[in-house]
């Protein structure tokens, strides 16, 4: 059979070397924009009070599964010559809980870093899906709720504006609402997993389907369980949501308060259904979106647990925002005009 | 008159269930009807696709709400996007089907100690064979599946059936009903928060009729 000729108009022939899936090269142009976007971004944190830290990309496996069950799960892991267990961090929400118990176990709170680093995490995505991501994020250490969401917040939207976005928003919800109003609603603890795992799915019709078939309750506090996710938008949804979960969106109201003292609240969503995946959230969640782009641009929120579990017990929330995303983003808004 | 927002529409079984109830909504279809090969009607904020690919442009925020069915959601559960809604119409069965007479799905897990099926819908088939414990081996085909068993390629296959009747054609039959579909409404989670007022409209809307 006679070989094809490459010429005017054919391929040449194949002669690339793989790379891993889901990592990608950067090259000059782009290298150059995503500099500059996180530059930006590091001069609004550092003028801020928050200093950049860095840690090592390989941790202890034991280590980051201390933080959280599931970031020690599937992704990439290897071996020291001492047969100790390396795993690629998948935030870098755990390794500075771990910098702040080992390398400040001393000093006072309030404690601020920011950070702009790559994480891992392995995806059961098709083909072409990150796993490798430039993260750039800030932790406050020290201030409880809501001032510490607050202060995250104000910064985080600034940080965008530096980048060149104008019209994201923050979505913000507690983590913690709709397992407290199963409580509240005395669904029993067995029925609990089955409506949280549809939540977290998106999945309203299995929501539906699972609250109709909750025999003890009442029509009303059905109605309750089934529109609690719909709920989202400005100050007035707070207000909407009463009875058991009223407890929950005082905190809300509180932040919401700070917020428009500091001027952004215009910019934040109230969204009693988000939830995020990661298991160590105890309060208040934060999603960011533009609507340029049909994907968020990152998140975070409050985990008051996280650094007692590395010794140093104090309360503290966060945001990591994906570089490559935001710079997608502000080109599509640019696109836009 | 358009919603405000792009909505995917499926072209195929689903194309007309959804113009209808796009119609019921106040939203002009006139157009999308009057033209069979166009895919984008900025107009009324209409794209139309195979009902696969519903999800895919919804994920990416290219539509900010589609209308797909629930086999298409099962089988690519992945896909980062809100289910709001059952919109009832375009009902139909994924089932287990395999040669009338005889058993030849528990003979092979007999004998053989796996059966294999031929689908286009190897997630949900493989879900479901694991789930019920037995071993399957997938077979993925993008043809007309009933022929897959009639020439000894496999020994049952999971598909979609309305009415029984291109099953029973082939000399097919269900074994066992794996889910039952119907449309879904699905929105962009980006869209759901910024856009929430046009989409709590026709959620609204939807759900008093």
């Amino acid at each position: 059979m006679r070989k094809p000729r490459s010429g005017a108009g054919q391929p040449a022939p194949s002669r690339t070397t793989p790379i891993p899936p889901g990592t990608r090269d950067v090259l000059p142009d782009e290298m150059r924009e995503l500099r500059a976007i996180s530059g930006r971004m590091r001069t609004t944190f550092e003028q801020a009070g928050y200093g950049e830290v860095h840690t090592p990309a390989l941790e202890y496996e034991d280590v980051l599964r201390r933080g959280e069950e599931r970031a020690a799960g599937a992704r990439y892991r290897t071996f020291d010559e001492q047969g100790a267990v390396l795993a690629l961090r998948s935030d870098m929400t755990i390794p500075i809980a771990r910098v702040v118990a080992t390398r400040y176990a001393e000093v006072d709170p309030p404690l601020r870093f920011c950070y702009f680093a790559h994480a891992w995490r392995a995806t059961e995505r098709g083909v072409g899906e990150p796993r490798e991501f430039l993260q750039g994020g800030l932790e406050l250490i020290g201030p409880s709720a809501p001032e510490g969401e607050a202060e995250v917040l104000e910064l985080t939207i600034a940080a965008l504006d530096a980048a060149g976005l104008r019209r994201h928003r923050v979505g913000v919800g507690d983590g913690s609402l709709y397992r407290r109003l199963l409580e509240a609603l005395d669904v029993p603890a067995e029925r609990h997993m089955p409506l949280l795992e549809c939540l977290s799915r998106r999945d309203l019709v299995g929501l539906e389907t699972h609250v109709s078939a909750l025999g003890e309750t009442s029509e009303r506090e059905r109605e309750l369980l089934v529109r609690l996710p719909e709920l989202r938008g400005g100050r007035e949804v707070l207000e909407r949501a009463d009875g058991p979960v009223a407890d929950a969106v005082q905190g809300l109201r509180a932040l919401h308060e700070l917020l428009a003292e500091r001027g952004v609240a215009d910019r934040v969503i109230f969204d009693l259904g988000l939830v995020r995946e990661l298991g160590y959230y105890t309060g208040a969640v934060f999603e960011v979106y533009d609507p340029a782009v049909g994907f968020a641009l990152g998140g975070g929120g409050r985990y008051d647990d996280l650094l007692g579990r590395f010794g140093r017990a104090l309360p503290a929330c966060g945001m990591a925002l994906d570089v490559k995303r935001v710079h997608m983003a502000q080109a599509a808004e640019e696109a836009l005009g | 008159m358009s919603s405000g927002l792009t909505i995917a529409v499926p072209r195929g079984a689903l194309f007309g269930g959804a113009l209808d109830l796009l119609d019921a909504l106040g939203i002009e279809t006139g157009e999308v009807r009057s033209n069979d090969r166009r895919l984008l009607f900025e107009d009324a904020g209409i794209v139309t696709m195979r009902p696969s690919d519903v999800p895919t442009y919804v994920e990416h925020g290219s539509a900010d709400i589609g209308i797909t069915g629930k086999d298409v959601l099962l089988e690519q559960s992945h896909r980062n996007v809100y289910e709001l809604l059952d919109l009832g119409f375009g009902r139909c069965r994924m089932v287990v089907a395999a040669a009338e007479g005889g058993d030849p799905i528990g003979s092979a897990l007999r004998r053989l100690g796996r059966v294999r099926i031929a689908t286009k819908y190897p997630r949900i088939a493989d879900r479901h064979f694991s789930q019920t414990g037995r071993q399957a081996e997938i077979v993925e085909v993008k043809g007309s599946v009933e022929l897959a068993p009639l020439t000894g390629l496999v020994d049952g296959i999971v598909d979609l059936t309305a009415t029984g009747t291109t099953l029973a054609e082939n000399g097919l039959r269900v074994v066992e009903e794996i889910e039952v579909s119907t449309a879904r409404l699905i929105a962009n989670p980006v869209a759901h928060k910024l856009k929430a007022e046009q989409i709590d409209a026709i959620v609204e809307r939807v759900r008093a009729r």
